[in-house]
């Protein structure tokens, strides 16, 4: 492997809670307050994982099988991903799918994980997470597959390294309403402000945080590295887009992706501190809105 | 340049969906008239390759400015009269009006492949667009509850048709023209004083009243 090949899958298995202190830098500066340093995820991972784990009578192996699934599941899905213009290790076409049932099977095990605690308020989340998440599945598909389209191929690599390029050429126009399209679906997959807000506790509206609130420990900060590099993975498909217009390769294309991450990061962290939270019945109609566009995408490429 | 266009036709697709989709009559009117903006361009770009002459100059300007400006000054005013900011639920939800919206679409793309029309559009997607807009200013006037919503779906309808005779490069009097744009402009100008005294007389301009109204 060389190093450019190399080079973005350790900054993502390195940098990826970094990306989350870009986000909460960014509020804080809207809000005028200072925000946490920058180093504050790793200290709660490390926090996290010195840490004993203490498990209910009531759980079984489900709930200990959770946060490692979990893990394990994003971990796979970073090595289908391809990022800064550089094809992913794993690549066949296709594997787009896999990008998203890969992530559908953690997101399981979470849920899972969730339900065996018995507590009604975790299950309440898990009812949400799944209701959400079945209703998002079919808008990233059809983005996805619309983007395929769009390139010309089936596989992720394909599509960001070189398919993208005639894309933009071809229907710009299409490319631009699907990158509209990912940037919803990365809120909504990610939990982000408009649809849960990552960062309250204890709220009866919020979705991914109540059901990760009986695990501690080691466990936790599975999830929470998890979650970490599931955003930056949904970072990476909108970042790629936009390097794909640029079609830049090689180093100089490094240094335009991690600006390019970062400015997402920004955008996601503006987003947040603009929007209230959507009352609950109305995420179903932003997730329908949200495919309806998708829709339009694919329907545009048809003709 | 034909990407300009299609990039255009995509962003009033785009407008239709969000005006389907919003429940908010403030956010509507911006939509309609970020609309407007865009149909005002269009003569622009269409008549680009063959010379703009002065006639067109003005009435894609006069356009621009009645659509882009002076409609959606004067719904504004007539919301303020009115004092209304959230429309009324809509007889059927919003996600199925966009599901609706979407399903029209491509019913407009596959009616496009199969229409045979007398002068070929500049873009493929002008047809579509124009009959998908008309559609969906047609939804609007038929399932929203307030009168202004449904003056809201009225412009979106007319859009759509002044869409078509500008795609289709179907050459008009600039008189003709010209007469168009004053019957929208007193048609709207009513339709506020209207909503205005409906608003005055039941104190709101929810239309579902005005059924019970007979003998």
């Amino acid at each position: 492997m060389s190093p450019i090949q190399l080079f973005p899958l350790l900054a993502a298995l390195l940098l990826a809670p970094l990306l989350r202190s870009v986000i909460n830098r960014t509020k804080a500066w809207i809000a005028g307050r200072r925000g946490p340093p920058w180093l504050q995820p790793y200290r709660d991972l490390r926090k996290l994982l010195g840490k004993g784990a203490v498990y209910s009578q009531t759980t079984t192996w489900l709930f200990r099988a959770g946060p490692v699934v979990g893990l394990a599941t994003v971990l796979v899905a970073v090595t289908i991903v391809p990022m800064a213009g550089v094809a992913a290790p794993l690549h066949f076409s296709g594997d787009l799918v896999l990008f998203a049932y890969v992530l559908a099977l953690g997101r399981l095990a979470t849920i899972l994980a969730a339900l065996d605690v018995g507590s009604s308020f975790e299950a309440m989340g898990a009812s949400r997470e799944a209701a959400y998440s079945a209703l998002v599945e079919p808008v990233l598909l059809l983005g996805l597959v619309s983007l395929g389209l769009v390139a010309g191929g089936y596989s992720l690599s394909l599509i960001y390294c070189g398919g993208l390029a005639v894309g933009w050429e071809r229907s710009p126009e299409v490319v631009t309403l699907l990158a509209f399209v990912l940037f919803v679906v990365l809120l909504i997959e990610n939990a982000r402000m408009p649809i849960d807000d990552p960062t309250t506790h204890l709220e009866l509206t919020m979705i991914h945080e109540v059901m990760v609130l009986d695990h501690g420990g080691p466990d936790l900060a599975f999830i929470e590295y998890a979650q970490a590099l599931k955003l930056w993975l949904f970072i990476q498909l909108l970042v790629g887009i936009a390097i794909s217009a640029l079609a830049v390769t090689g180093w100089p294309g490094v240094v335009i992706w991690a600006i390019g991450t970062v400015a997402v990061g920004v955008v996601v962290g503006l987003v947040e501190s603009a929007m209230a939270r959507l009352r609950l019945v109305q995420i179903p109609q932003l997730i329908f809105g949200t495919g309806a566009v998708a829709t339009m995408a694919l329907l545009l490429q048809i003709v | 340049m034909d990407s300009m266009l299609s990039h255009l036709l995509v962003l009033l697709l785009f407008t239709d969906l969000l005006l389907l989709g919003t429940s908010r009559i403030r956010v509507s009117i911006r939509v309609v008239a970020a609309q407007g903006i865009v149909l005002g361009l269009l003569p622009f770009l269409l008549h680009f390759s063959d010379g703009i002459s002065p006639s067109v100059i003005a009435a894609a300007g006069l356009g621009l400015a009645l659509r882009g400006v002076v409609f959606p000054w004067l719904l504004f005013r007539a919301m303020r009269a009115a004092g209304v900011g959230l429309a009324a639920t809509p007889t059927i939800s919003y996600s199925t009006a966009m599901f609706l919206g979407v399903l029209f679409t491509g019913y407009a793309f596959w009616l496009w492949s199969r229409l045979p029309l007398p002068v070929p559009p500049e873009s493929p997607l002008v047809l579509p667009v124009a009959l998908s807009t008309q559609f969906v200013g047609l939804l609007l006037v038929i399932t929203r509850r307030k009168a202004l919503s449904q003056v809201l779906g009225y412009i979106v309808l007319e859009n759509g048709i002044f869409l078509l005779s500008v795609g289709l490069k179907i050459k008009e009097d600039l008189l003709v023209e010209l007469g168009i744009l004053l019957d929208l402009f007193v048609a709207l100008f009513i339709m506020g004083i209207l909503v205005y005294h409906i608003r005055r007389e039941f104190d709101r301009i929810d239309v579902d009243q005005l059924t019970s109204l007979r003998g």
